[in-house]
């Protein structure tokens, strides 16, 4: 499929060094081509929507990028890296870099919240000392506006709350890139867009590099330095929010097409 | 990395399994000596399989101990050898017996909780989750279970053995009349080394079976619902299995070393 440029003057490129690179990635299941050719470049600091129908391979190209998944073909490189070729030991140093939002929030449920967000303190930056585990755990929970959930379970939670502490889990390792896997779905409107401008908050507050999975337009809109379109597995569209808005492709009109 | 699921059948499954199983195996043994033991994990798991199990053993082997006596008693009352019954009950309790029984029972029981959680786990993304932030998954969750089992079968054995024969105790005074202590001496008097000793290391192997089933079947289940039942039912069928070709092995070579 020919790819769609969409107005790439107006996509806030800057001079900031390129934190992710993904070239030609391909990646099947069984006889299931989901991904084809995905070109993509993201920028220190910036915040990437990726758009596109369910099926589409959006999770697949994040999990690609945590590695996750191993492509079947092209390059994945993070911080210059190709992830593919990264052995156990340097994967794991740079996943410390990474933070991984999943679709559920994804918390242990046999843990309380307290214990769900020092798990990748103790386990992963091998930090002991008891007072900064509380004084770190305390920072991101009033960050998520929870400090008050501290002590119960995540069955205990709201799905907009585990949200919520599932990225209070990732933020507290201090990423410098965050990724997203559909952080409004599920939720109610309100939630939604508090999940959003949250989102935005915590990129101002820690400087992350994001990419966010989304199919929520709102989210997308609050969030979005820059939108990226899939489409059968190839990225089509790329531009911001406003100029994919007024796009004359058919498959970008119809994800903007109740959007006043 | 079981991230994509062959379309084999047959045989060629059934051999990619078994490369899969010595896979997840070598995981095992590289991550019990590498990156730190989880010790508040395994004794939870301790707790969680040994203690709680106990209650289950415990009445299954003191009705097994009972029913044993009750079946038996009938031939040697024709033979005149009710006296007998105490030795016969307490050879075939150690030997046989409570070793299977105890160890069918921790299949049903253990195997089928670890293959649920751990499927559980999988499907809402919490396995993933712990990989991504750099903590080691097969180290916190496999490792601790399959130690935590194979150090605590063998436990319950003792336990259930013991039990049984008080099972056993009272079923004879049903119908006859003997002392407590008369009744142990007896069953004491009847074992030796070779009798334990063999019964016992074939526990651990039990042990080892039912806890690297349940982990295996868990931690590689598909990324649906429905694989969290598949994968608490194949454990529980599997180890149940490996547990008669475990016996049957062990007998063998138990007759070869001690009762030629």
């Amino acid at each position: 499929m020919e790819a769609v440029a969409e107005d790439k003057k107006q996509t806030p490129k800057t001079k900031e060094e390129v934190v992710i690179k993904i070239k030609g990635l391909k990646k099947s299941f069984g006889e299931k081509k989901v991904l084809q050719d995905i070109n993509l470049e993201v920028h220190k600091g910036e915040n990437v929507v990726v758009m596109g129908r369910s099926g589409e391979g959006k999770s697949v190209t994040i999990e690609c990028i945590v590695g996750l998944l191993t492509p079947d073909g092209g390059s994945v490189k993070v911080f210059n890296e190709e992830v593919a070729d990264l052995k156990d030991n340097k994967l794991k140093e740079l996943r410390m870099k990474i933070g991984f939002l999943f679709q559920s929030g994804a918390l242990f449920d046999s843990m309380t919240v307290r214990e769900n967000l020092e798990f990748p303190l103790t386990r992963v930056l091998k930090i002991k000392d008891q007072h900064e585990l509380d004084e770190r755990v305390k920072e991101v929970l009033e960050g998520v506006g929870l400090l008050d959930a501290i002590d119960k379970l995540p069955s205990d939670l709201s799905g907009g709350m585990r949200k919520r502490i599932g990225l209070a889990r990732t933020l507290i390792i201090k990423p410098e890139i965050m990724l997203y896997d559909e952080p409004t779905t599920g939720l109610d409107p309100i939630t939604s867009r508090e999940i959003s401008e949250l989102i935005l908050d915590m990129q101002k507050k820690y400087k992350t590099t994001s990419v966010i999975i989304t199919h929520d337009m709102e989210c997308a809109r609050i969030t979005a330095d820059r939108v990226v379109i899939m489409n059968d597995g190839v990225f089509i569209a790329e531009g911001s929010f406003d100029s994919l808005h007024k796009s004359k492709n058919e498959i970008v009109k119809a994800f903007f097409k109740d959007i006043l | 990395m079981a991230e994509q699921e062959l379309e084999l059948t047959g045989w060629r499954k059934w051999f990619a399994e078994i490369g899969d199983q010595c896979i997840f195996f070598t995981r095992f043994l590289r991550n019990i000596f590498t990156g730190g033991f989880e010790w508040s994990e395994f004794v939870r798991q301790c707790y969680e399989i040994g203690y709680r199990s106990m209650m289950l053993v415990g009445i299954t082997s003191f009705i097994m101990g009972g029913v044993l006596i009750l079946q038996l008693r009938p031939s040697f009352v024709k033979f005149g050898e009710e006296g007998m019954l105490p030795v016969s009950l307490t050879i075939s309790l150690i030997r046989e017996i409570g070793p299977v029984i105890t160890a069918l029972i921790c299949a049903g029981k253990i195997a089928s909780s670890i293959g649920a959680e751990l499927g559980s786990m999988k499907v809402t993304e919490q396995i993933d989750a712990m990989e991504v932030s750099g903590a080691n998954p097969v180290q916190y969750l496999v490792v601790t279970r399959i130690l935590a089992v194979t150090l605590m079968v063998p436990l319950l054995t003792i336990i259930g053995d013991v039990i049984g024969l008080c099972g056993g105790f009272l079923a004879i005074n049903l119908t006859d009349n003997i002392s407590f202590y008369l009744y142990f001496h007896k069953c004491i008097g009847a074992i030796d080394f070779s009798d334990f000793l063999p019964a016992f290391v074939k526990t651990i192997f039990f042990g080892f079976a039912i806890g690297f089933v349940g982990c295996y079947k868990g931690f590689n289940s598909n990324k649906g619902t429905a694989s969290v039942g598949i994968a608490a039912n194949s454990a529980v069928v599997t180890a149940s299995l490996w547990i008669f070709f475990i016996d049957a092995f062990c007998v063998q070579i138990t007759s070869l070393l001690f009762y030629r």
